[in-house]
């Protein structure tokens, strides 16, 4: 009895502190300012120019800025390391050593190698080049761009929140051990574990196949919804919503069903049986498309645009308060901001199960389609 | 202008599908209560499928 009160204050406490979090996150993230001069947001464009710079990753994790009484911008956050791998080999600083710039004015010197970042990406300039010139469509034309090992703001979140499932689950497993019933915080993870497995995977792969995807389904279903989740506080993660991050995911998913895919699976898409012979190659040709191209792709976009439009439309929300200022008075904006703002988080909350759920029953079913037996008539 | 034209198309296009989805599921389980989990699965399911081509057109048009 004790330990089912302790559970429900923890879950109170956890969502209370989920929900101030993300209010509190739309007075600070707003202060942020334009990036580029750290200068204060006013403008259409200026809210525009926040949001894109958000959606994007970026070197340094930057919490929020303000303006001091004496009128210099300060940053609160802090610096992430940069690795490069440039034409002199391996270079490493820290992004504090761009002091905040984004325009490409600011060059760090290592190795006798200089660099520059313009909008979140860092160019080497070429050997005797000491600034930087642009040419019309603002394109650097004496630097060129290195492959880029750094530690940026995703790569943190990802390492965070799998070293915080790690933590989890294992401590889950070790409780099987010993007790019969976890405790703790692991019995809010147990039915939600049991859950993709009973509902998920069982049903869509099959009995006699499902044991061996389980594993698979239950990392990514977890590592989606936990870094929605993330992506919702205002330490600003926005992982799910990298092209790279979803489009790793939606490769995992494709090797593992083109590598697990039997027999019957492959001739029904190179070879259909059943249909005449001169439609086979045509079908072959859509099948594989379908499978090969298709089914990872919509994947890849579908978490993609789903949660980076869901950043986009929190933080437009938020930015009411500046572009209705005038017409709606400082209180009116402010109050609507907040309104609208707190219910489309709430809709965010959902959105975040829903898509890691649809990541995890498609990349299930993909399997399933894979592995499946074949019926005799 | 052209391509938010073709934006709207496809959200015109995608709400249609979405209506049409939703409501046959309606029908579906006002017709049959007991099967409500399975056709909620389904239709979460080909809804995601829209989905997916609404957003890789708007994705490709940007």
């Amino acid at each position: 009895m004790k330990v089912a009160q302790n559970t429900i204050k923890f879950l109170l406490i956890v969502s209370i502190a989920l929900f101030s979090i993300a209010s509190f996150a739309s007075d600070s993230e707003t202060k942020h300012g334009k990036q580029n001069d750290g200068g204060r947001i006013n403008t259409k464009e200026e809210v525009e120019a926040y949001i894109l710079h958000h959606i994007k990753d970026s070197h340094d994790f930057s919490l929020f800025s303000y303006t001091s009484d004496d009128g210099e911008r300060k940053h609160v956050g802090f610096p992430l390391p940069v690795i490069l791998w440039s034409s002199e080999g391996l270079v490493s600083f820290m992004s504090s050593e761009f002091h905040h710039n984004d325009d490409g004015h600011v060059l760090v010197e290592k190795n006798g190698l200089k660099f520059a970042k313009i909008h979140s990406k860092i160019y080497e300039l070429d050997k005797g080049a000491s600034t930087l010139s642009f040419d019309e469509t603002h394109h650097a034309t004496n630097a060129h761009k290195v492959l880029d090992f750094s530690i940026t703001k995703s790569v943190v979140g990802i390492l965070l929140i799998g070293f915080l499932l790690l933590f989890w689950f294992s401590s889950l497993a070790k409780q099987y051990k010993t007790k019969k019933i976890p405790t703790g915080f692991a019995r809010v993870l147990e039915p939600l574990v049991l859950y993709v497995r009973d509902e998920i995977a069982r049903p869509n792969i099959g009995e006699k196949h499902y044991r061996r995807f389980t594993g698979y389904l239950l990392t990514v279903f977890f590592f989606i919804w936990v870094l929605n989740l993330a992506g919702l506080t205002p330490l600003g993660f926005n992982v799910t919503g990298q092209l790279a991050v979803t489009g790793c995911l939606a490769i995992f998913t494709l090797v593992i069903y083109t590598v697990s895919g039997n027999k019957e699976y492959w001739m029904h898409m190179i070879w259909m049986p059943g249909v005449p012979v001169l439609i086979r190659p045509v079908l072959a040709i859509i099948e594989l498309a379908g499978a090969l191209v298709i089914k990872p792709f919509s994947l890849l976009v579908r978490l993609f645009a789903n949660i980076s439009a869901g950043h986009i439309v929190v933080m437009s929300l938020i930015a009411i308060m500046f572009t209705l200022k005038e017409s709606l008075g400082v209180v009116g904006a402010t109050g609507l901001s907040l309104v609208l703002s707190f219910f489309i988080t709430l809709i965010e909350v959902l959105v975040a199960f829903l898509q890691a759920y649809i990541f995890t029953m498609l990349s299930a079913l993909f399997i399933g389609m894979a592995v499946a037996e074949p019926e005799h008539h | 202008m052209y391509n938010l034209i073709g934006a709207g198309l496809i959200v015109i296009g995608a709400g249609i599908g979405l209506g049409q989805i939703g409501g046959k599921a309606m029908e579906g389980i006002a017709r049959q209560p007991e099967a409500t989990g399975k056709i909620q699965t389904a239709m979460i399911i080909i809804a995601a499928l829209l989905e997916g081509l609404a957003f890789g057109a708007l994705f490709l048009g940007k």
